[in-house]
């Protein structure tokens, strides 16, 4: 398919603090709207399309359209969890390609470390509605982290995959890290033992938390959100900085099934349909951002999208080519990722934000000449239902 | 010991699976379309998720099958099993074709005695005289 260029991100903002007491997750959303907006050079009622999840605060489309102060002619409420602003920019860029709208504001915020909420460990709440699969489910005590650690296990046990290979993946995120100074006071004020570069030794040392994973194979629990602004191309023309195209997208679901093979994610279908919708390939990629809710997820990323053959991602990610000094394959969440710069819960937001710095050559590390990026968020649970959506960028 | 959670009712999808366990049967449903690719019906619906045929039968399974893959929790807030030390929670495909979550229990050390592919059986946790009883699996 011919690759189209009808729909760009325009304006950016990272609210930057992960730890914010006394803020509510709709003002993080409203600040973050402000600076995107500014960023982009656009104004606040340029904006006739609002997207949002509506998780945080029950209010869904309408409130937020009412809290912003704005009047979209198109809203869109998609919630699946941390993928689910890829879902989100995949239906703002097509539906900005048919002319339905022209300006389109994602907006994320969230108090997740303040209202101290142990989301990988909490386990069932048995609040709500009962449905079946919390019926099925909620008595056995399995906690979020737990269901990937079913993931890694059956992962290692069929391919061989080690620890170390793993680690290798938390490994190249903090040596990111530790050159964002967003991540590093992140790091900091959320007490991480030892804010440094580490080794797949220090992974290995590091307590496990649910057997396999270890603790530095675990995203944190962060305040924050953000915003991405999403035009035509007729408006992302006279915008501030210069456009990020979205020049695919995908989408998929998977959930647990009869027989079927838990290593593979919904992105076994949607990474290939992703790639060629946008007429590239993966071994074209300068940088990934995968979504590392822990360190199996992106390796489920790595093989299912196709940088390396099913089951191979073990060797691939243990050559080193992860950082974004080195060759050989994409650099991986050069932010500093979910497992050390920032993560409150839905963290597909920020694989948009550190995609769209690389392609503008701001990143604080900064890929080379870099011109095509993949933003991969996984929502859900991975070992259960999830959903697995691609946004793949090219730089002007 | 806090009560672990337990299944909730009204929920009619789940609600006759829960009941069998009063009587220590795990139960399973197959769907009556004789085309369709996968009869074996679970997590419990009123509807196949393969085909959509609203006609589904009720069986019993006995209990065995293989781990497919675990994980064992070594840190969970919930008052129900922060106390208990480590826990394997698991995937356990059953002889008769269905995949469901449980615990593997009866181990002296989850993380070395559990192997993927080990076969198992089904043993009840009681949660009290005439309440719902907990299947969980261990080595056969």
């Amino acid at each position: 398919m011919a690759q189209t260029r009808e729909a760009a991100i325009v304006g950016i903002h990272e609210y930057p603090l992960r730890v914010a007491p006394g803020v509510s997750a709709l003002q993080i959303k409203a600040a973050s709207a402000s600076k995107a907006l500014e960023d982009a050079g656009l104004s606040w009622q340029d904006v006739d399309a609002v997207y949002d999840t509506g998780s945080h605060q029950n209010i869904g489309g309408l409130g937020i359209s009412e809290y912003l102060g704005l009047n979209p002619r198109l809203i869109d409420n998609t919630s699946v969890g941390g993928t689910s602003y890829e879902f989100q920019a995949h239906h703002a860029a097509t539906m900005i390609a048919s002319g339905k709208a022209s300006v389109a504001l994602l907006t994320y915020g969230s108090t997740s470390h303040s209202d101290r909420r142990a989301i990988g460990t909490a386990g069932a709440t048995g609040q709500g509605s009962p449905t079946p699969f919390n019926n099925m489910e909620d008595p056995w005590g399995m906690t979020l982290i737990s269901g990937y650690g079913m993931v890694k296990a059956r992962h290692m046990h069929q391919y061989g995959t080690t620890n170390e290979q793993f680690a290798e993946i938390s490994v190249a995120t903090r040596y990111h890290a530790m050159r964002n100074p967003e991540a590093v006071k992140a790091m900091t004020d959320l007490e991480f033992v030892g804010v440094n570069e580490i080794t797949t030794q220090d992974v290995l040392d590091s307590r496990m938390i649910a057997w396999p994973l270890h603790l530095l194979e675990c995203c944190m629990v962060s305040d924050g959100g953000g915003a991405v602004v999403i035009a035509s191309k007729e408006v992302a023309r006279n915008c501030k900085k210069p456009p990020v195209w979205i020049i695919g997208g995908a989408e998929a679901t998977k959930y647990r099934e009869n027989g079927g093979d838990i290593t593979v994610s919904a992105g076994g279908q949607s990474g290939p349909r992703a790639f060629e919708d946008a007429g590239v390939s993966p071994s074209e990629m300068d940088v990934l951002m995968a979504y590392d809710s822990f360190s199996i997820t992106v390796m489920c990323m790595i093989e299912d999208l196709g940088f390396c053959k099913k089951g191979e991602g073990g060797d691939y990610v243990s050559q080193g080519i992860l950082k974004f000094d080195q060759t050989g394959g994409p650099a991986l969440n050069t932010d500093g990722g979910g497992l050390s710069s920032n993560h409150p819960g839905e963290r597909g937001i920020f694989l948009l934000l550190e995609a769209t710095r690389q392609l503008r050559g701001e990143s604080n590390s900064q890929v080379d000449n870099a011109k095509l990026a993949v933003a991969v968020g996984n929502g859900g649970q991975l070992g259960a239902r999830h959903a697995t959506s691609p946004t793949i960028l090219a730089a002007d | 010991m806090t009560l672990r959670p337990q299944p909730r009712f009204p929920e009619p999808d789940t609600e006759p699976f829960w009941e069998a366990t009063k009587k220590k049967d795990l139960v399973y449903q197959t769907c009556d379309n004789a085309d369709c690719t996968d009869r074996v019906i679970f997590y419990p619906r009123a509807h196949c998720d393969t085909c959509g045929t609203l006609e589904t039968t009720w069986n019993t399974s006995k209990g065995e099958g293989v781990v497919y893959t675990y994980s064992v929790v070594m840190q969970s807030r919930h008052p129900a099993f922060k106390d208990l030390g480590p826990y394997a929670v698991a995937y356990v495909d059953l002889d008769e074709g269905f995949r469901m979550m449980t615990n593997i229990v009866n181990v002296d050390n989850p993380i070395t005695d559990i192997k993927i592919g080990m076969r198992v059986k089904v043993v009840w946790q009681e949660q009290g005289d005439g309440e719902i009883a907990l299947p969980m699996f261990e080595p056969a």
